[in-house]
């Protein structure tokens, strides 16, 4: 019988204070999509780590194509056909597309010295030609949305031509679309007989593009199943050892109470246009739109985050001046970013400081002494409603993982207790169970009286908890739907809804 | 299907960097204009001679610097290295005796080897690299006084070494533009320069270690080698500003060197060289020089005492510095 492409067998890592994996399996064959599921902090992305050969294991076997290896580098890795997505973006901004894409294998002329940019670019070009996709390889991937970033890493990742493929959550930032072209894609390399890792929380996926499910819990191997076997019901069971109760929102009568946040005419250059809308104490507002539809750019000149060329925004009934993201914060706006790397945590900063930080003024004593106590307290407190995974309070917030990391984000808002709040994509990259948490805990703040607008690339989110849908397309607002009228068709119809081509 | 525009967060008319170049290419002009206007012995010809002779030294070593501020790193030894590389050449060819051209070559590796060693320490031992080449500057500096026994060296035997910077390639072409050697190194290592920062793979290293080193090292890029590279080729840049300054004094002095780190670092940044990396270019660091030495020139014309002209440099910079950031922000 042919070796499997992959074997991890008793692989065993631990970082100070941790231990991420004990005894952890995986086995990958070729041509198929193997999905990787399990809770945040589970392990799966440290597991693909050291078959990438960025970490190396502490105990434990890896055998590709039926070899024992060593994989001490990325480099050594790619050699072996190796490659891999990462869940965190890792490019550099001030270099092209194309630029990123071949970095550390340009094609050159002459002693392999001198650059071949037009050839560099050509490659590029056929690339995105096979993927179907609209980028120009020239751009610089700093003035790129997240998505589109994501993009790049993904046909990154292809052009090693790699037998093997780890996908670390690329479609968390990406809309249905995207993800349809991308698993077209997949499905034509697994014909190629490439070996693909899926990791991904969003279940839904699995059933369209998974042959087999591996799960994992704290660290540990705890089945592989073929698909047909694996009902997302016993996925879940698997992941999280219990069965998770999902809550039906309730949604409030709010009949005409005067609006909190009006937002008048809010424009900036094509990014977002002429936009109005209303938004009152104990509602849920779900933007909804395709990716470019000009979502979080609107939440960015809500914010201050960037500088509005024409509107007015009005908080309970005043006109208010919001230049910068202190001003929103002062006037109770708080803005949970879609990239928490960049915007929305210090992450060289530990767990408790970085909940307190947007709201530090809470925690100082006469003469600008720091309270530690109150910090502390208001971590834990978080942490524990939350169900933050984190060995210490002390733990850089770097060291988390992914879905650990946006809570932390979560938990400094609500220790600013802002009176209005807006999630850019709450859910990305979060397990189910969180999920479902998170989702109790945005019903509960609504319940309290807080306003809430919520950005979401994933429909079913937005129709579960939205009591009103406001769609974009192309910087404009398009539609409001209220949530007994609203179904997928009908958010697709008004987020489709371009402009006549003049 | 997703039009190109939409993935494009904010569109810029200029590529990210230029408007730098335009604002500091702007500024130059500005300057000899007002000094013009003011003083009727700017525009002599003895006079932008003398800029372009300016010019050349610093010059010379704000190319070298700007590919290790590319990098997102600093090189404070650049200075002094110099001044080491034209002790060695004074070495090489007074003391030994040796021919012109292996006494500039053995001058130019000399700083090379100085560089190697910033980027050993810094890639190897990960020393942050304003320490490093802060105890390098030290290093060099102590080195060319010992090796120089605290006198200068002359090159009064080989009136060939003297030519090299002051001599007249253009002079001879066309009689009359007398523009010194110097100034056509300058030019030819500029060139060289944005040759291997714009068309080789050491240049697309440079900017990718200072835009995200992570992404490279995991994409599998030898982080550390490119680094040494990048640290020697710097070092190397110092070595021919050491050749240059040595030629045009017609000897090696080994007190000097120390303060032109700060000058060359200015230049680079006033070009819009960023210091945290990633971006920068050769025409930029080019102008940067320009506007340094036209300013410190024209001021000294309009007899501007030394201590005010080196207030104005200093305010520049920051104001260059402070520019950049306001673009970037927007
Ligand atoms: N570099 C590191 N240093 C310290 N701890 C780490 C490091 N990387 C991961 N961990 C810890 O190891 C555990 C496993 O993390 P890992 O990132 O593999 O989880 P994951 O399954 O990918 O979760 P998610 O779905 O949230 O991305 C977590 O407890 C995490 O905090
Ligand atoms: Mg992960």
């Amino acid at each position: 019988m042919e070796h499997p492409l992959v074997v991890m067998e008793g692989i065993e890592k631990s970082f100070p204070g941790v231990q991420a994996l004990k005894q952890g399996r995986f086995e990958l064959r070729s041509g198929e999509v193997h999905a990787l599921c399990g809770e945040n902090g589970a392990g799966k992305s440290t597991l693909m780590k050291i078959l990438a050969g960025i970490y190396p294991k502490d105990a434990g076997r890896v055998m590709v194509g039926g070899e024992e290896v060593t994989l001490s580098s990325p480099g050594a890795a790619l050699k072996r056909g190796i490659s891999i997505i990462h869940q965190e973006l890792n490019l550099m901004p001030h270099l092209t597309v194309a630029q990123n894409i071949f970095i550390g294998r340009e094609p050159t002329r002459g002693l392999r010295f001198w650059l071949d940019e037009q050839e560099l670019n050509a490659r590029t070009a056929a690339l995105f030609e096979r993927m179907h996709l609209k980028l120009d390889p020239q751009a610089i991937v700093g003035d790129l949305t997240i998505a589109m970033q994501q993009m790049v890493e993904i046909a990154k990742a292809l052009s090693y031509n790699a037998r093997v493929l780890i996908m670390d959550e690329p479609t968390a930032a990406l809309t249905d679309t995207e993800i349809a072209d991308l698993f077209t894609l997949i499905r034509q390399l697994r014909t190629h007989g490439t070996g693909i890792v899926h990791i991904s929380h969003r279940l839904e996926e699995l059933k369209q593009i998974a042959d087999r499910v591996t799960v994992m819990r704290d660290g540990q191997y705890i089945d592989t199943l073929p698909i047909a076997e694996a009902s997302i019901e016993r996925i879940i069971r698997l992941m999280v050892g219990r069965t998770i109760y999902e809550e039906r929102p309730s949604r409030p009568n709010l009949g005409e109470t005067a609006p909190l946040l009006e937002v008048r005419g809010l424009s900036r250059g094509r990014a977002v246009q002429n936009v109005s809308f209303t938004l009152r104490r104990g509602e849920i507002v779900g933007i909804s739109g395709l990716i470019g539809a000009g979502r979080t750019e609107l939440a960015r000149l809500i914010f201050g985050a960037d500088r509005k060329e024409r509107g007015e925004i009005v908080i309970a009934g005043r006109t208010v001046n919001i230049n910068r993201p202190s001003d929103a914060v002062r006037h109770g706006i708080g803005y949970l970013s879609e990239d928490r790397k960049h915007f929305g945590l210090a992450t060289g900063l530990n767990v408790e400081v970085n909940i307190a930080m947007a709201a530090f003024q809470k925690f100082l004593a006469p003469l600008g002494v720091v309270r530690q106590s109150a910090v502390e307290g208001n971590a834990i407190r978080h942490v524990r409603d939350l169900a933050i995974k984190t060995p210490s309070l002390q733990q850089e917030v770097r060291f988390l993982s992914g879905g650990n990391q946006q809570k932390v984000v979560i938990g400094k808002w609500l220790t600013a207790d802002t009176e209005i709040l807006i999630f850019d994509e709450p859910t990305r990259g979060i397990d189910v169970g969180a999920k479902a948490e998170i989702y109790k805990l945005m019903n509960e703040l609504a319940a309290r009286g807080k306003a809430i607008l919520m950005i979401s690339s994933e429909l079913p989110e937005i129709l579960r908890m939205s009591h009103r849908i406001l769609v974009m397309c192309e910087g404009r607002l398009t539609g409001e739907l209220r949530s007994d009228e609203a179904t997928q068709e009908r958010i697709m119809a008004f987020a489709t809804q371009r402009e006549a081509v003049l | 299907m997703i039009e190109p525009a939409t993935n494009v967060k904010r569109s810029n008319l200029l590529p990210s960097g230029a408007i730098q170049q335009v604002l500091a290419f702007g500024a130059l002009i500005v300057l000899v204009v007002v000094f013009s206007l003011a003083s009727p012995n700017f525009l002599q010809f003895n006079n932008i001679v003398g800029i372009l002779l300016a010019t050349a030294v610093n010059g010379i070593l704000a190319l070298g610097v700007t590919f290790v501020i590319i990098t997102g790193g600093i090189d404070l030894s650049i200075g002094t290295v110099m001044t080491f590389a034209a002790v060695m050449t004074g070495v090489f060819i007074t003391n030994w005796g040796l021919p012109v051209w292996l006494g500039v070559l053995g001058g130019v590796l000399s700083g090379a080897a100085a560089g190697l060693v910033n980027g050993l320490v810094i890639a190897k031992l990960h020393i942050p690299p304003f320490i490093a080449t802060l105890g390098m500057l030290n290093v060099a500096k102590g080195l060319a006084l010992v090796i120089a026994e605290l006198r200068p060296i002359y090159f009064n035997d080989d009136p060939a070494f003297n030519q090299i910077a002051m001599g007249s390639l253009l002079g001879m072409i066309v009689p009359g533009f007398e523009i010194p050697n110097a100034v056509l190194i300058l030019f030819g290592l500029a060139f060289v320069a944005s040759l291997i920062l714009g068309r080789t793979v050491l240049g697309r290293y440079t900017y990718a270690l200072g835009s995200n080193e992570e992404a490279a090292r995991l994409s599998g890029v030898n982080v550390a080698v490119w680094k040494i590279a990048v640290y020697t080729l710097t070092g190397a840049f110092s070595g021919l500003a050491g050749v240059v300054i040595a030629s045009r004094i017609n000897s090696a002095q080994p007190a000097l060197g120390q303060g032109y780190e700060l000058d060359a670092i200015a230049a680079a940044v006033i070009g819009g060289t960023s210091l945290s990396g990633g971006k920068g270019t050769i025409l930029g660091t080019i102008i940067g020089a320009f506007i340094i030495s036209i300013l410190t020139n024209g001021l000294r014309i309009l007899s501007v005492p030394q201590e005010w002209q080196t207030v104005i440099t200093g305010a520049i910079v920051v104001l260059a510095v402070y520019l950049d950031l306001v673009r970037r922000k927007r």
